[in-house]
């Protein structure tokens, strides 16, 4: 009778436990959306969108210049975090002695809890010295610095969950591979990564939605200068650095505040729709392995 | 007589790390024949069979001694390409492992490496013809290959085998996983290829052997115990051993 009791407790307490954080979070979507919406009578959204000027004293919130700057760095840190990513996960999957993985992933992994921040400074002292000095440019703080630095960031996600289906993919594919006279590179190649390839999508979308949404190694290395970037060699401002630099600022209940929280809803949505596709991919993998 | 052996075994030993799976093995594969493995479980028929092809190379902490010939050529020499050897000896497996593509693809995807570019479509049909499959799949090439029944994949893991075209076959219990109708199917089958190609085969059941092999081998512990003509085997054994676990009076 008392462990009946103890039992409904137990599931009791969970169960508000549960409530209370999906309340919190509609919460802040809710709230998020109440204060960016509001921009919206202001300035209409095709204008907010492509807009290319932002002004705040002049009322004047064109978010293009930070939607491309998002995009630009995004874009960069995949095109360097894939290739190099998906050769670890290959490497460590199959052809790294089994001693060699078990040192390697954990460490990899490791990488992922490192402070943000951190990966910033590191970014600003090394990677932005490094594009002004060695490559000669006018200046390091760049579109190139972030785009690098994420993909630092982005590596262990995707390492980590491709690797992991890289070995979930059966044996038994590899060996009748093999079986037909394919080398090993080939049975990679042609059979093992594409069995793996709805998890190495995902980790590779996981990555975009970390690399649009991540602020503090950010700001420290893309120069934040409010102008459509050309080439990843200009500053640039992502949505994440504009939210930051200028919700202090910004008189609350001012155009320039819901303007911001505008920005948010864009950083939002985009980051939602990733999550969403990423979960459709690896379901889709799961339902076929 | 010489030209008829197709694979000789010599004094072959193995091991798994300190354990010692294979003892002192000698054998022949006859060419155009069927030569069974049969035994209890864990004696070694899957080991041998793999050593066949060196499939066991794949697994770390494998040492093997001792000569197996392929067209009297020792395919454990340092010069032999195990590639090579692969297309030669091809291998259906115990658990029918097609690739999760479309049934053509599967058809072509050995034939494609080894450089084959043009005629794909008509190898396709030939190949799936010869494994008895055609006709049921012929409207659905394009479909992905899990979608078939179990009896189907393990005959299209056959035509996928054929397609690039091995003198040796090796079944390792092609039918353990299969009910008894795509069973049959696959035996007929197996009497059908051995005209064009030399089989060896796993199986652990004795009718199955009796049934569709030439020559058998009983296997106990690691030892290969009796070599013969399957009638022989089945009928008069040399080796009282054999005799007991044919009868069923084993262990
Ligand atoms: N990869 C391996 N590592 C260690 N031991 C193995 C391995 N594969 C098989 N063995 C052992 O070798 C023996 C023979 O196995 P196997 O050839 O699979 O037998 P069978 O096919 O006759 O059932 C068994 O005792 C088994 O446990
Ligand atoms: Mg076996």
């Amino acid at each position: 009778m008392a462990r009946r009791l103890s039992e409904d407790m137990v599931k009791g307490i969970l169960g508000i436990c549960a409530i209370f954080s999906i309340i919190i979070i509609f919460l802040i979507i809710i709230f998020l959306f109440r204060e960016g919406l509001e921009a919206f009578s202001y300035t209409n959204v095709i204008d907010f969108v492509f807009g290319r000027e932002w002004n705040p004293s002049k009322e004047t919130f064109g978010a293009a210049a930070f939607i491309v700057s998002s995009l630009l760095v995004t874009v960069g840190a995949i095109v360097i975090a894939v290739p190099i990513g998906l050769l670890t996960a290959i490497f460590l999957a199959e052809l790294s002695p089994q001693r060699v993985r078990e040192i390697v992933k954990p460490a990899i992994e490791l990488l992922a809890g490192i402070p943000s921040v951190i990966f910033g400074l590191f970014g600003l002292i090394v990677i932005v010295k490094y594009i002004r000095i060695t490559l000669d440019q006018p200046t390091g703080e760049s579109i190139l610095a972030g785009s690098i630095i994420l993909a630092i960031m982005i590596l262990p996600t995707i390492i980590s969950i491709s690797e992991d289906s890289l070995r979930q993919v059966p044996r038994a594919y590899k060996e009748g591979s093999l079986a037909l006279g394919a080398t090993h590179w080939e049975s990679i190649a042609r059979i093992i990564v594409p069995s793996a390839s709805s998890g190495i999508m995902a980790s590779i979308i996981l990555g975009v939605g970390r690399a649009i949404g991540e602020t503090m190694a950010v700001v420290l290395v893309v120069g934040n200068v409010e102008k459509l970037p050309t080439s990843f060699f200009d500053s640039g401002e992502p949505l994440t650095s504009t939210i930051l630099l200028e919700m202090g600022e910004a008189a609350v209940g001012s155009p320039h505040y819901y303007s911001i929280f505008a920005l948010g809803i864009l950083l939002f949505l985009i980051v939602m729709v990733l999550n969403i596709v990423s979960n459709v991919w690896l379901g889709r993998g799961l339902k076929r392995g | 007589m010489k030209q008829m052996v197709k694979m000789e075994v010599h004094d072959l030993n193995l091991w798994y790390g300190s354990f010692h799976a294979l003892k002192d093995i000698n054998m022949k594969v006859y060419k155009h024949k069927v030569t069974a493995f049969i035994g209890p479980s864990g004696c070694g028929k899957s080991t041998l069979i793999r050593c066949l092809n060196r499939m066991n190379d794949l697994i770390g902490n494998v040492h093997v001694e001792g000569r197996v010939l392929l067209d009297d050529k020792n395919i454990y020499d340092k010069d032999v390409d195990v590639v090579n050897l692969r297309k030669r000896v091809g291998m259906v497996f115990q658990k029918p492992n097609p690739f999760p593509m479309s049934i053509h693809d599967n058809i072509t995807y050995g034939p494609k490496l080894h450089g084959k570019k043009r005629g794909l479509d008509e190898l396709v049909e030939e190949k799936l013809k010869d494994a008895a499959l055609w006709s049921e799949v012929k409207d659905i090439l394009g479909q992905n290959a899990m979608d078939l029944s179990g009896g189907q994949q393990q005959r299209l893991c056959i035509a996928r085998c054929l397609a690039v075209e091995p003198d040796v076959i090796l079944f390792d219990e092609p039918c353990s996983a299969l009910d008894p109708i795509s069973t049959g199917k696959i035996e007929d089958l197996i009497n059908e290829l051995k005209r064009h190609y030399t089989i060896v085969i796993v199986t652990h059941n004795m009718q199955q052997a009796a049934r569709i092999s030439d020559y058998t081998g009983y296997f106990y512990l690691g030892e290969l115990k009796e070599f013969n003509k399957t009638k022989k085997i089945f009928t008069n054994p040399d080796n009282p051993e054999t005799e007991r676990y044919i009868t069923g009076k084993f262990g």
